[in-house]
């Protein structure tokens, strides 16, 4: 057992923790349901979460790496995340809806990066995120129109 | 065509549950159940054709937490079928929840249950099993009347007489033709003998196969699933258990996706055997590697086509052989087969003569396959279609023109889809507004790039249903609230295709209110009206009718209680823009009002229930063309362009119809190009991750444009037909097609893969 402390969604939390424990499921364990599971190899992208403001998968993580470190899930990030998967909404691009969060979590790594994004920059930041349901192009649309919009209030 | 006005039909409306899924809200199965459940895991069979001779559970048993282990001879030794059909089911009854006879790498040998994961894991390593290995009959073509049975049982049941034989080795059989098949064929200026081969490829779905159960306080089994069939998991239980089905309830909450995987019940049965022993909650998450390799993919299929034409390029007669591989179990295998001619001949009615369809499908020591959108006509569709790009290239026609020459039109009646007449067809139309939006005339040659890459084209059509005819129920509930809103109640199981809302905009339609003034709420067998479930792509078009005749019934009732309001008689009242008003008079009520009255000294019920049934199942068309850039050295295809367009009757919500489209299309573009199900020499899979099972990344699949063409069908909601499942259908004949421009190679079994096109030469083609 490994005594951590970390800060999760802003709030800062202690707890002992079994050593092969994995983040998605320490995260999980901490009411963080956002995160999902869609594979055991990091082939999928689902469980993104962002540590010290870098996506990385949680699956892959132990939970005893992220200690003395700031973890970001869905949670934490409702509000930014608002802003723009309203639009995503509208091209009924989250279909099943099991990869959004992981999906909407590495958009955000993104956007804070790169504010204005061309289509094949989006497509490969986001090429680690898998989608069975969408075929993609609906969750491009989405983000695109975002952004146009975006620039039009400016 | 008719053209209306809609008020909620034919809108692009946001998903009901879209906010919930993309802030990722608690709302699938392991985020909605308690914490202190028993996990449930399973032993699998390292082998593919074993009798389990010996098993010890002692050492497992006294692992701390282990609370216990279950193997063959605690179940009951009753035989039931995993598919998820309307009774009497055509798949066969040859499922034990645990056999001794395990039938492929993966069968389930042991269930343990214990406190904690850790605990499970152990166990499983501790359980010692001596099997008796047997030979396997791991080659399809060969399985048929072989000496080595897959299920030599003498409780093998099949329900329903589908042509199969246990001692055959054989699911199924059927032989149908009309005309004179082989007369016609010999008086053929060309005849194309031709077979392809399509694998068992997987759903793969991001939410992974999972259930939780538990005795609710009345003593009944409660099942939470992430399933696209309540009403047929509640039968199957019953079935597997040995207990009555008033003893169960299933519900679904939001599903991580399905795809057909979820119309099979592949992981109900054992926590729900857990409690039922325990009396305590269980939960089973299959790995991504059990969902691979235990889990319920495509039938892979053999299809051997024979087509006659004239030498300019009419189609006269087609004669089609399938053989269906149904792995170890027979769910769905005799059902998925008939699609593969049955919604593939019928395309090329318009000079048809004659044709022949006959099938068999065959058990082998395989993972047992099942429904997975397309359902067999992805198979067929992928054969035929390349059999008439094959013709078209052969006669040196434009294989647009020689569709315009033979394909099905409206009006047409089908002599090779039961005779059921194309009553809404714009499958010319898609064609020429196909043709023009993705420049056909200018891609389809082939053209040198000049680094070692060439770009071509390639294009395929496509047909599904919209419902089984004659044997789906689709139902709904309507109840009116006492703020005028209303309440929709349905078993259909939204997979994240968007149903739900479809429906409510279907009762926002026929109530004359706003979409958001509809809630709705499925699926749940003790709460949803009976409905057969999501599948067979007949949701809008079955249930949809359900909700509509509801709310005609609802409206009547309605005005039964204005006409108490009104002081008049119900004959004076009708319904209009929201309002119930009385006829020649200015007086009127509303729906608020409407539903106040109902709670307030009132005899009169303010909801209604409906089913609806279809005696045909219109077909939605499509025609795909794809643009690609091949690197002649390495064979790498890169698609440029997939460009498609749909009929699919009246779009409902044509935002949700695209993305359908469009995803239905890249798992297409998957299939054709990356994944694959291979076994070792000893029947064991090897794709076992999505490291190996690669899925179609946004990097994959070029740019996808997808378009509708209107027609009206008359028997469907609002004129709609389906959309879900044949989307998928057009990518493989139109990849295989510009392969075979840019390389002269005709790939006739898919995936087809770089290597295989760097190490093919023309010289292979027959």
């Amino acid at each position: 057992m490994i005594d951590i402390s970390l800060v999760l969604n802003g709030k800062k939390i202690t707890d002992t923790v079994d050593a092969d424990s994995l983040l998605i499921d320490f995260l999980r364990d901490h009411k963080c349901y956002s995160v999902k599971r869609g594979c055991e190899t990091s082939n999928c992208g689902l469980c993104t979460v962002l540590m010290d403001d870098t996506p990385v998968l949680s699956c892959s993580m132990l939970t005893a790496r992220a200690n003395g470190h700031k973890i970001y899930t869905l949670e934490g990030l409702t509000e930014e995340a608002s802003e723009f998967v309203g639009f995503i909404a509208d091209q009924g691009a989250d279909q099943c809806g099991f990869c959004n969060p992981g999906f909407v979590m590495n958009t955000i790594a993104l956007l804070r990066e790169n504010p204005d994004p061309t289509d094949d920059e989006i497509r490969a930041f986001l090429a680690g995120n898998l989608c069975r349901c969408s075929g993609y192009e609906g969750q491009l649309r989405g983000i695109r129109t975002f952004l146009d919009s975006r620039k039009k209030e400016a | 065509m008719e053209h209306k006005n809609y008020n909620a039909i034919n809108k692009s409306v946001r998903k009901k549950d879209a906010m919930q899924l993309l802030l990722g809200k608690p709302v699938y199965t392991e985020d909605v159940v308690p914490d202190d459940a028993l996990v449930v895991k399973l032993l699998r069979s390292p082998h593919a054709n074993a009798i389990v001779s010996e098993i010890n559970t002692k050492a497992a048993k006294l692992v701390p937490g282990v609370v216990d282990i279950y193997t063959w001879e605690d179940v009951p030794n009753n035989r039931f079928t995993n598919a998820g059909q309307t009774y009497p089911e055509a798949s066969p009854y040859d499922r034990l929840i645990i056999d001794r006879h395990v039938r492929f790498v993966g069968d389930v040998v042991a269930i343990v249950a214990a406190e904690n994961e850790k605990a499970a894991n152990k166990a499983l390593k501790l359980i010692k099993v001596k099997y008796d290995v047997l030979e396997a009959v791991l080659d399809f073509h060969t399985a048929k009347d072989s000496k080595l049975l897959v299920h030599p049982e003498d409780n093998w049941v099949a329900p329903c007489e589908v042509g199969g034989s246990n001692l055959r080795n054989l699911v199924a059989s059927e032989e149908s033709s009309q005309g004179d098949v082989d007369g016609i064929m010999a008086d053929c200026d060309i005849v194309l003998d031709r077979t392809y081969h399509t694998k068992a490829y997987n759903q793969a779905m991001m939410e992974t196969f999972r259930t939780y159960t538990s005795m609710d306080r009345y003593g009944r089994l409660h099942v939470i699933s992430s399933t696209q069939i309540v009403f047929h998991v509640r039968r199957i239980l019953s079935h597997a258990l040995g207990i009555p089905k008033t003893m169960i309830r299933v519900e679904k909450p939001r599903i991580g996706g399905g795809f057909g995987a979820k119309q099979t019940a592949i992981s109900e049965v054992y926590p729900a055997f857990v409690t039922y022993k325990t009396g305590r909650p269980a939960m089973i998450i299959f790995s991504r590697e059990e969902s691979q390799l235990a889990g319920s993919p495509r039938h892979e299929m053999e299809v051997r086509v024979r087509l006659g034409a004239s030498k300019d390029g009419k189609i006269r007669v087609l004669d089609l052989y399938t053989l269906s591989n149904s792995g170890a179990y027979g769910e769905h295998g005799p059902t998925t087969v008939g699609l593969s001619g049955h919604k593939s001949i019928p395309m090329y009615t318009g000079s048809l003569e004659a044709f022949r369809f006959n099938y068999d499908v065959v058990y082998t020591n395989t993972m047992a396959a099942g429904a997975y959108r397309g359902y067999g006509a992805t198979q067929g569709i992928f054969a035929l279609e390349t059999t008439v790009n094959e013709l078209a290239e052969k006669l040196g026609m434009d294989p647009t023109e020689i569709r315009y020459k033979n394909m099905l039109k409206e009006g047409m009646i089908m002599p090779a889809y039961y005779n059921e007449l194309a009553s809404a067809c714009a499958l010319d139309r898609c064609l020429d507004h196909c043709k023009e939006m993705f420049d056909w005339d200018a891609k389809y040659p082939v053209r040198d790039m000049g680094n070692g890459k060439v770009r071509t084209a390639g294009m395929g059509m496509a047909m599904q249903g919209s419902c089984i005819s004659n044997l789906d129920v689709g139902s709904a509930t309507v109840k009116l609230t006492e703020d005028g809103t209303f309440m929709l109640l349905i078993g259909a199981a939204d997979m994240g295709t968007g149903c739900d809302t479809i429906l409510a905009q279907m009762v926002a339609e026929c109530m004359d209110c706003s979409v958001d003034d509809v809630a709705v709420f499925g699926a749940d067998t003790d709460a949803s009206p009976y409905d057969s479930g999501s599948y067979a792509s007949s949701t809008t078009y079955i249930t949809g009718k359900a909700v509509e005749k509801a709310c005609m019934e609802l409206k009547t009732k309605m005005c039964t209680i204005a006409a108490g309001l009104l002081n008049c008689s119900v004959e004076e009242v009708y319904f209009e823009n929201g309002l119930l008003k009385r006829i020649n008079t200015d007086e009127s009520v509303s729906v608020k009002d409407i539903g106040v009255k109902a709670q307030l000294n009132n005899p009169q019920i303010a909801e209604a229930s409906a089913s609806h049934s279809s005696p045909v199942s219109p077909p939605p068309y499509m025609v795909g063309m794809v643009e690609i850039e091949l690197d002649k050295l390495t064979g790498e295809v890169s698609i440029i362009d997939f460009m498609s367009v749909v009929d699919c009757g009246i779009p409902i919500n044509p935002a949700l119809a695209r993305i359908q489209a469009e995803g239905g299309i890249v798992q297409g573009i998957g299939h054709t190009l990356m994944e694959n199900i291979t076994y070792s020499p000893e029947g064991k899979p090897y794709e076992s991750s999505f490291m190996q099972y690669k899925l179609p990344t946004r990097l994959d699949m070029g740019k996808l444009r997808v378009e509708f063409e209107h027609s009206f069908e008359p028997t469907g909601p609002f004129g709609a037909k389906s959309i879900g499942e044949i989307v998928i259908n057009t990518p493989a004949p139109a990849i295989a097609h510009a392969i075979y421009r840019a390389t002269g190679v005709w790939h006739r079994e898919i995936p087809i893969t770089p290597e295989r096109i760097a190490m093919s030469k023309p010289e292979d083609n027959k």
